[in-house]
C-alpha cells in the first residue's frame, strides 16, 4: 500500500473513532422515545427544584400560619395548605429534597452490592451460588416493609437510616435478577471466546458479562427508585422515616389521611407528586433499556 | 522430520453427573508438528470438540474434569500449568474458533475492540495501537473497508463476514497452534470454501499449526495433512489423509467414506452406517464400534482393541486389521 493510502486510512480511522462515539448512538436513540425525553426532562426539574427549594419554594415549608389552616387551593396558596397552616406547594418542593436522595441513594447501595454478590453467584455456580442466594432467601421471605420497619428499630429513626433499611432489604431482588440474567448470559459462546483469548474471571463478569445484562438491571434499577421512594413514605407514615416537621411526600399524604373527606387536595397533591415521579422514573427506565441495548436497535 | 508442537498423551475428561460418569474424552492421544494441519473427525459426541476444550483448559467445571493423561505444549504440560500461566497461553500461544459466528462475537462490544482485546491482553499495546492492527488484522481476512468495519458491532455483519472477524481475532497475536472447532459448520457452502480458503492462506503467511475438528469429511480432504477419527471418546484411527481416503483401515472411516454421496453415481439411497452411537456410560465391555461394525466378530464383543502403530505414522485400534490390536 502507498503512503497516501495509509495516511488516508488511519485518517479515517480517526474519523470512524469520533462518529461512532457509543455515547452519542445512545443519546440519538433516547432522544426518539418522546416519552423517556419527557420522563428526563420532568426528573431533571424536578431535581432542580429540590436543588434550588429554599430560593424556589414561595413559603417556609416548616412554619405555617395558623389562621390559614387547611385552605383550598388559591391564588395566594397554588396547592392550598395544610392543618398546620403550612404551604403545600413549598412542602412538596421540599420534600422532593428527601424523595429523591432516599430514592437514589438507596438504590445505588443495593444495587451495587445486589449486583456484585449476584454476579459472584451467578459466574461462580456451585457452593458458593447456594451460600449467597439461600442468605437472599432468607432475606426475601420477610415482608419487605416488615424487615425494613426491624431494621429501623435496631438502627433508630431518621433519614439515613431509613436509606440502610431500604437499600437492604431490596437488594436481595437485585442480586436474583443479576443472577439470573448472569446465568443465561455466561453459557453464551462469546463468553467462551472471552476466556479462549486469556480473559480473567473478573474481566469476564464485568467486561464481558455485565454490559449484556445491564438492560435488566436498568429497568429494575429505576422501578426500585420508586420503590425506594414508596418504602421511604410508608416508613415516613409509620413515624419512623422522616422525623416532623420536616417535609415528606410520604409523610404528609399519612398526616394528610384524616382529613381526606373536607381537604382531598392534602392528600391529593402529595399523591400526585409521588406517581408523578414513580411514573417518570418507570418510563425513563423503559427509554433506557431500549437506547443502551445494540441488539434492539433497527 | 518436523518437530512436534503438540503432543496429547493418553488424555481422559470425564463429566460427572448425578446419572453417573461420562467419559467423554477417554484415552486420546495424539501429536501435531509444526505448521501442519490435523483434523479431528467424527460424529456428534465423539468427543472432538472436548478434546479441543481440554487442550484450552476450558472445560466446564463442574462437572467436567480433565482426570488423566498429559498434553506437551512445546515440551511444556498445559495440564500443570497454574492457570495464570494458562491465560498467558491462551489467546496467545494457542487460539480458537468457534462453531457459531453468530453468537460467539459479544454483541455489546465493536468488532475492532473485540479483536484489540487479545492485542491487549498479551502484547502490551495500548488501545489505539491495538486498535489500528486490529484493523489490519480485518484487512488481512479480506474484509472490505476494515477501517470501516471494525467499528460496526457484530449484528451489522454477516455470518461469513463474522467468522471472518472471529479468524482475525484467534490470530491477531500470531498463535503457533489454532484450534477450529467446526469453524464453517454454521455458513453456507460458498461462504464455506471462501473461510477454509482463508485459513490455508493465514496458515502459511504465519506459520499456525491447525487443529482442525470437523464431522465434513469434504473439509478433511481440503484442508488436512493428517487426519485422526474419534468415536465415543477415542481416536480409532490415525493416518495422513491421502491414506484416510485410499485405504481406510478401521471399519467406522469405511462407513463414514461410504456414507458421502458420490456424483458419478446413481443410487436410490444413501449408505448410512447402522444404528446410533452407544450412551457413553454404558459403553460396551468390548470394541465401542461392534454393535454397528458390519465385520464384528466375538472377539470384538468382549475385549477393547488398543491403538497401535501398524506402519510409521500410521495407526489403528481394530482387532480384524492385521498387526491391529494383535
Amino acid at each position: 500500500m502507498s503512503e497516501t493510502a495509509k495516511a488516508a486510512a488511519s485518517e479515517a480511522v480517526l474519523d470512524n473513532i469520533e462518529t461512532y462515539s457509543p455515547v452519542r448512538e445512545f443519546w440519538r436513540r433516547l432522544r426518539k422515545n418522546k416519552l423517556a425525553m419527557a420522563s428526563l426532562v420532568f426528573l431533571v426539574g424536578l431535581t432542580l427544584v429540590a436543588i434550588f427549594a429554599p430560593y424556589i419554594a414561595p413559603y417556609d415549608p416548616i412554619d405555617g400560619v395558623m389562621s390559614d389552616s387547611l385552605q383550598k387551593p388559591s391564588s395566594e396558596h397554588w396547592l392550598g395548605t395544610d392543618e398546620l397552616g403550612r404551604d403545600i406547594l413549598s412542602r412538596i418542593i421540599f420534600g422532593a429534597r428527601i424523595s429523591l436522595r432516599v430514592g437514589l441513594l438507596a438504590v445505588a447501595i443495593a444495587l451495587s452490592v445486589g449486583t456484585v454478590l449476584g454476579s459472584i453467584a451467578g459466574y461462580f455456580g456451585g457452593r458458593i451460588d447456594n451460600i449467597i442466594m439461600r442468605f437472599m432467601d432468607v432475606m426475601l421471605s420477610f415482608p419487605s416493609l416488615l424487615l425494613a420497619i426491624a431494621f429501623m428499630a435496631a438502627l433508630g429513626k431518621g433519614v439515613e437510616n431509613a436509606v440502610i433499611a431500604i437499600s437492604i432489604v431490596t437488594m436481595p431482588e437485585y442480586a436474583r435478577i443479576v443472577r439470573g440474567s448472569v446465568l443465561s448470559v455466561k453459557e453464551n459462546e462469546y463468553v467462551q471466546a472471552a476466556r479462549a483469548i486469556g480473559n480473567k474471571d473478573a474481566a469476564i463478569i464485568f467486561k464481558h458479562i455485565m454490559p449484556n445484562v445491564i438492560a435488566p438491571i436498568i429497568v429494575r434499577g429505576t422501578l426500585g427508585i420508586s420503590t425506594a421512594i414508596l418504602e421511604t413514605a410508608a416508613l415516613g407514615f409509620l413515624g419512623l422515616g422522616v422525623q416532623p416537621p420536616d417535609a415528606e411526600w410520604g409523610t404528609m399524604l399519612g398526616a394528610g389521611r384524616s382529613y381526606m373527606f373536607n381537604a382531598p387536595h392534602l392528600v391529593m397533591f402529595p399523591g400526585i407528586a409521588i406517581t408523578l415521579t414513580v411514573m417518570a422514573f418507570n418510563l425513563l427506565g423503559d427509554g433506557l433499556r431500549d437506547a443502551l441495548d445494540p441488539r434492539l436497535k433497527q | 522430520m518436523s518437530d512436534v508442537l503438540l503432543k496429547v498423551d493418553n488424555l481422559k475428561t470425564h463429566f460427572f453427573l448425578d446419572e453417573g460418569v461420562v467419559p467423554a474424552v477417554d484415552g486420546v492421544s495424539f501429536h501435531l508438528n509444526r505448521g501442519e494441519t490435523l483434523a479431528v473427525v467424527g460424529e456428534s459426541g465423539s468427543g472432538k470438540s472436548i478434546t479441543s476444550l481440554s487442550i484450552m483448559r476450558l472445560i466446564p467445571s463442574p462437572p467436567g474434569r480433565i482426570v488423566g493423561g498429559s498434553i506437551y505444549f512445546n515440551g511444556q504440560d498445559l495440564l500443570k500449568l497454574p492457570e495464570k500461566e494458562m491465560r498467558r497461553i491462551r489467546g496467545n500461544k494457542i487460539s480458537m474458533i468457534f462453531q457459531e459466528p453468530m453468537t460467539s462475537l459479544n454483541p455489546v462490544y465493536r468488532v475492532g475492540d473485540q479483536i484489540a482485546e487479545a492485542l491487549i491482553n498479551h502484547q502490551g499495546v495500548n488501545k489505539k495501537e491495538a486498535m489500528e492492527k486490529a484493523v489490519e488484522m480485518l484487512r488481512l481476512t479480506g474484509i472490505p473497508s476494515p477501517e470501516k468495519r471494525a467499528y460496526e458491532f457484530p449484528h451489522q455483519m454477516s455470518g461469513g463476514m463474522r467468522q471472518r472477524v472471529m479468524i482475525a481475532m484467534a490470530l491477531s497475536c500470531r498463535p503457533e497452534l489454532l484450534i477450529a472447532d467446526e469453524p464453517t459448520t454454521a455458513l453456507d457452502v460458498t461462504i464455506q470454501a471462501q473461510i477454509l480458503e482463508l485459513m490455508q492462506e493465514l496458515q502459511e503467511k504465519f506459520g499456525t499449526a491447525i487443529i482442525m475438528i470437523t464431522h465434513d469429511l469434504a473439509v478433511v480432504a481440503e484442508m488436512a495433512d493428517r487426519a485422526a477419527v474419534m468415536y465415543c471418546g477415542k481416536v480409532v484411527e490415525e493416518a495422513t489423509v491421502e491414506e484416510l481416503f485410499e485405504k481406510p483401515l478401521h471399519p467406522y472411516t469405511r462407513g463414514l467414506l461410504a456414507s458421502i454421496p458420490r456424483v458419478e453415481e446413481e443410487v436410490d439411497k444413501l449408505y448410512m452406517i447402522e444404528g446410533t452411537v452407544p450412551n457413553l456410560m454404558h459403553l460396551p465391555a468390548g470394541c465401542a464400534f461392534a454393535p454397528r461394525c458390519p465385520e464384528a466378530e466375538s472377539r470384538c464383543h468382549r475385549a477393547r482393541p488398543e491403538l497401535v502403530e501398524v506402519s510409521p505414522g500410521r495407526k489403528v485400534s481394530c482387532w480384524l486389521v492385521e498387526g491391529g490390536a494383535g
